[in-house]
């Protein structure tokens, strides 16, 4: 399986952010985007995961080959952490939890509900929904926000896993996960250049 | 879907989920009514019909912008538009849930606020009737509402002022089931168009829902 992202374009309330993005990820390779804040990271893995459509360009995937974890976990206070990813494992169709669970470091907090976990603690569940999703191919939006240093090699290690197993990885990180042979994208270079006024379509300002 | 639904069932019968706001209000409503207008039984049994829709048509309102709102906030709402569930099914169970948790109480309680408002004891049947098939378009149609304006802070007066309009319908054809059942005259026109509004939210509205949330989520 490949993911190809070919020309691709888009927006962010309605001002072009990138253009020209081309990329291509096969089974087993992992993608870093690179880039200072504000560059369009976050809408370019929104793309991706279908959120938003693109300006112009393609997007090869399965559109059901994708998970998402975007920077807000997802994660319901008033349930405990094994009732939060078991939700997720059902809405996926897949019902193991319990490995997630272990990888991810949660076990002895599998009762704990939600609104008691650190911000890490919650990050940490946050990812180990991405393992019940059984999908092949992770959209990862800073995935190690708040995460200590070892949280962060434990969660090297999970990508590491997935990709071993065939899976895949696009990721806007900042920091180092200790992944050597992944591949670098700096989106610095795919900067929009300013739209010319008055072109947009008029209807375009009620989407 | 059924994990969707139980999740959002147990999120509003744990604290703080919101579960009985409306049902405390609709109780408020009907108690407060008698010691406003005055306890005489016939003024009272006239305006019943007519207080009892509209306190369930608020207690419905309350409760709406929850519905995407906690969602959206949380991130959990991206992450379900990414997920193998149709968005149109997602919002329908959502709506279900909103009814199970807002209309069916009321439904279930009515006849003892109507016991408060001295309505006439023919139409309690039609009460619970009226209630049971015109409750769900509240929610559907409020559903429809809450995916309108999810994403803006302090959403519920907006929400409030798109929704009341389309809930007009309902709470006319309601209200005249309830006092055609009270006189003892026969109820079959009013209560065909409240059933005939309900289906058409029901088939219509999920869908119209999740286009405007796919634009929302932009």
């Amino acid at each position: 399986m490949v993911l190809n992202v070919r020309d691709l374009a888009c927006a962010r309330g309605g001002l072009p952010l990138l253009e020209g993005v081309s990329f291509s990820v096969t089974s087993g390779a992992a993608l870093v985007l690179r880039g200072p804040n504000g560059c369009g990271k976050t809408t370019l893995l929104r793309t991706i995961a279908g959120l938003q459509p693109a300006l112009s360009g393609e997007i090869d995937c399965p559109p059901d080959a994708i998970a998402y974890a975007a920077h807000a976990d997802g994660i319901k206070a008033t349930l405990t952490v094994a009732e939060n990813l078991r939700f997720w494992a059902a809405i996926y169709g897949t019902c193991e939890t319990s490995t997630a669970l272990e990888r991810m470091n949660l076990c002895a907090l599998a009762e704990r509900a939600a609104q008691n976990l650190s911000a890490g603690q919650k990050r940490r569940l946050g990812l180990a929904r991405l393992m019940v999703t059984g999908r092949p191919v992770w959209v990862l939006d800073e995935p190690t926000v708040s995460l200590d240093v070892a949280s962060v090699a434990l969660f090297g290690d999970v990508v590491r896993a997935h990709l071993a197993g065939g899976g895949m990885a696009v990721m806007a990180t900042h920091i180092d996960l200790g992944l050597p042979e992944a591949e670098i994208l700096d989106l610095t270079p795919f900067k929009a250049r300013l739209p010319e006024t008055g072109s947009g379509d008029f209807d375009e300002a009620f989407l | 879907m059924t994990a969707l639904l139980m999740r959002d069932l147990r999120l509003a019968f744990r604290a703080g989920g919101g579960f009985g706001l409306g049902l405390a209000f609709f109780l408020i409503l009907a108690v407060l009514v008698p010691l406003g207008v005055g306890p005489e039984p016939q003024t009272l049994a006239v305006i019943a019909p007519g207080i009892l829709w509209v306190g369930a048509l608020l207690a419905c309102l309350l409760s709406l912008d929850r519905i995407f709102a906690l969602d959206f906030e949380d991130g959990s709402l991206d992450l379900l538009a990414t997920a193998p569930v149709p968005l149109e099914a997602a919002v329908s169970i959502k709506a279900l849930a909103h009814w199970l948790t807002t209309g069916l109480p009321l439904v279930l309680i009515s006849p003892v606020l109507g016991l408060l408002l001295f309505l006439p004891a023919e139409a309690y049947v039609w009460l619970i009737v009226s209630l049971g098939v015109g409750t769900p378009a509240l929610s559907v149609i409020g559903t429809f509402g809450a995916a309108l304006t999810v994403g803006l802070k302090r959403g519920g007066l907006l929400l409030s002022l798109l929704v009341l309009p389309l809930y007009i319908p309902t709470l006319v054809f309601g209200a005249e089931v309830v006092s055609r059942g009270a006189m003892g005259l026969a109820v079959n026109t009013p209560l065909a168009l409240l059933a005939g509004i309900t289906a058409g939210a029901v088939a219509i509205l999920p869908f119209a829902s999740a286009h405007v949330l796919r634009i929302n989520l932009r």
